[in-house]
């Protein structure tokens, strides 16, 4: 397996940190399925600094949410391992992972969904330090308080209404009081605005990115929403029908994307600008099944650049320009930027 | 192009539009009252042109496209007229209704299992739309139903013309959608939140296809929307909803360029824009959108608004405007030099 992560391997000019806070080996998920395996996860690895965003992409049925699940352990990989600050997330059970379970939470799509709707904001934001033992009652309230401060609630008005009072918005500024009351390391964001209208959206955007400063977070953001990943990720991963294919720099991805499939959601981003030529997309078709994931590379069927030795051989991620992995033989480099204009 | 739009204005002539809707209201009862879902909304589309409807959830773009069709939910109330293709809508019979709903004016929507049958072959479903509608006998329906699912795309139609809808992708199923809305050639197709459900690479594909198809028909088109970036290169026209209302409508360039109303510079400042840099703070429209059981006499965009006046407060502006750009704002933008 290629080490894709630079902090294993000192580089010059990379920064050596003890080690990252979240670090993922050749992990496998598979599902079954009437009788056949969903190919979910399939070999995937990378690491998470301590204080960065990692947003990851892909388009629905690649396995990202299936990712995001199995990193804070409700999912269980076939294979592979997940590190939390070295401890390995697969080998732990009982009272070990309940107590590193505090160091990382996860934030859902559907923000109402999320939230008991006969329960009260007092105690659905309380519950989380009451499961970690926190039994002064007062210290409890004094910490709801705190958070739901935080994330723009008026406390007063919001301990003693019912989750079902408050719209799409509300609730995803609850979902993320709950997940930070604990005060964690590492949130993983799975889709937390797709479900939210234009005008909410930024607002829990910039309200994340604001978390992330004060609390000093960690954060794995998953959007299929490009625009969004590249307004809060340091780094993006693009995830295709199980495998990783690229992973870089936020900047280095969007100005040159090095896997044809990054440069066809670039291709694909709708603009808001009626002046912006409309590209007549070239007809690549759908994502294969899971079920039957294609020989080789597995975006080959869809792929403009596709040879023989594609079908054959799975490409390996190898680093095309420093920090930019690319897992396909044909790689972009050099060619002129894709799905954005040149200033 | 030139000729088509020569020989459509010679059939209906400039003044009379394909579609106007007058004063559309559209009242829904609820637990909380009744809800004004739709608030007097007055607009036109003439034939072969395309109009972005585009509004947040709640807006009322849903409903407003159901009051076209005469299809709203048990309990509503309509107001208000609709004119299509020279008829007043609400004075036809049921019978005349269904004729023309599926025949002129075709639907997709968001789901397209909500127009597709589960238990039906794509075949049979294109086929007895054909026979319907067009009159057609089995076989030249059979013919043409092969060679609509080839004009949206479905590759080796014949085949896919036995299988049930289950068995296409969700992008697929939209095509097929799609080849049923225009297989009885509909002078109007609305299409609800078409790509919405779709991945971004899906999504392209599809709006291509409905914009070659507008083009290549000379069909009106009404594309609901909640994103302008879908809207911006792909309609002639954007009227812009808030809270029932058309809060702003305009040629769709001049829209981006030149919008007057509050509310229509903010939905567009709130996207992230691919060129800045990463961790560029957005610029998010604070509160959230008016309780639609709880009208207030103002503007309903006032308590959000950064140019909010005390007139905004006391009473709503209307849309007014040259006819060309109309916008609902006491104290609307200046428009750029």
């Amino acid at each position: 397996m290629t080490d894709l992560v630079s902090d294993s391997a000192p580089r010059a000019g990379t920064r050596v940190d003890a080690q990252p806070l979240l670090r993922v080996d050749d992990l496998v998920v598979e599902y079954a399925l009437r009788g056949k395996t969903v190919h979910a996860v399939s070999g995937v690895s990378f690491a998470l600094r301590r204080g960065e965003t990692l947003g990851l992409v892909g388009e629905s049925g690649c396995g990202k949410s299936t990712l995001a699940r199995a990193l804070v352990k409700l999912t269980l990989p076939r294979s592979g391992r997940v590190l939390f600050d070295g401890i390995d997330l697969t080998a732990l059970s009982g009272p070990d992972l309940r107590a590193l379970r505090q160091r990382f939470q996860i934030i859902f799509q559907d923000p109402i969904a999320s939230l008991n709707p006969r329960r009260r904001v007092a105690d659905l934001i309380a519950e989380p330090l009451r499961i970690a033992g926190v039994t002064d009652a007062a210290e409890r309230q004094r910490r709801v308080i705190d958070v739901l401060a935080a994330v723009g609630l008026d406390a007063e008005l919001a301990l003693p209404r019912f989750a079902h009072e408050f719209s799409g918005g509300q609730c995803q500024r609850l979902c993320i009081a709950r997940a930070l009351i604990l005060e964690p390391e590492l949130i993983v964001c799975d889709e937390p605005v797709s479900a939210l209208d234009v005008s909410i959206r930024a607002q829990i955007i910039n309200l994340l990115e604001a978390m992330k400063a004060r609390y000093g977070l960690t954060l794995l953001f998953i959007a299929h929403d490009l625009a969004v990943v590249k307004a809060v990720s340091d780094r993006v991963a693009v995830m295709y029908l199980g495998k990783l294919v690229e992973i870089a720099p936020t900047n280095r991805l969007f100005r040159g994307a090095g896997h044809p499939y990054t440069a066809l959601l670039l291709q694909a981003i709708p603009r808001p600008d009626p002046e912006a030529p409309v590209p007549e997309h070239v007809p690549v078709g759908e994502p294969p099944s899971p079920l039957a994931p294609p020989s080789g590379c597995r975006f080959r069927t869809r792929c403009q650049r596709a040879a023989p030795r594609c079908r054959a051989e799975e490409p390996a991620l190898q680093e095309i320009a420093p920090n930019q992995f690319v897992a396909c033989h044909f790689p972009l480099a050099g060619d002129a930027p894709r799905g954005e204009a040149v200033p | 192009m030139g000729l088509a739009s020569q020989r459509a204005a010679r059939a209906t002539p400039e003044e009379t539009p394909l579609l106007a809707l007058e004063d559309v209201a559209v009242e829904l009862p609820s637990l909380r009252g009744v809800l004004r879902a739709v608030d007097g909304v007055s607009l036109e589309l003439k034939a072969g042109r395309t109009l972005g409807i585009v509004g947040e959830s709640g807006s009322g773009k849903t409903m407003l496209s159901r009051a076209v069709a005469q299809l709203l939910p048990r309990g509503a109330k309509l107001s208000g007229r609709v004119a299509f293709d020279g008829q007043i809508l609400s004075e036809l019979t049921p019978e005349a209704l269904r004729r023309l709903r599926g025949r002129a004016l075709a639907f997709i929507f968001q789901d397209p299992m909500t127009s597709l049958n589960p238990v039906l072959s794509i075949g049979s479903q294109l086929i007895e739309t054909l026979r319907e509608h067009l009159r057609l006998d089995t076989l030249s329906a059979q013919r043409r139903a092969t060679e609509l699912l080839g004009e949206v795309g479905i590759p080796s139609p014949e085949q896919r013309l036995k299988q049930y809808p289950h068995e296409f992708s969700g992008g697929m199923r939209q095509r097929v959608a799609i080849a049923i809305a225009l297989s009885c050639e509909p002078k109007l197709l609305i299409a609800d939140e078409p790509t919405t459900a779709l991945d971004v690479t899906v999504q392209a594909q599809i709006l291509d296809l409905l914009a070659r198809e507008q083009r290549r028909r000379h069909m009106a088109m009404i594309l609901i929307t909640h994103d302008l970036g879908v809207v911006a290169g792909r309609t002639d026209e954007v009227a812009v909803m808030y809270a029932g209302r058309v809060v702003e409508r305009a040629p769709t360039r001049r829209l981006f360029k030149a919008m007057r109303m509050p509310y229509t510079e903010a939905l567009i400042a709130a996207i992230p824009e691919l060129e800045a840099p990463p961790h560029t703070p957005l610029k998010a429209i604070t509160g959230l959108p008016p309780d639609p059981t709880r009208r207030s006499p103002g503007c309903a965009f006032a308590p959000r608004c950064p140019r909010v006046g005390e007139r905004c407060l006391a009473a709503a502006p209307p849309l007014a405007g040259d006819g060309v750009h109309d916008f609902a704002c006491w104290n609307p933008l200046r428009p750029p030099a």
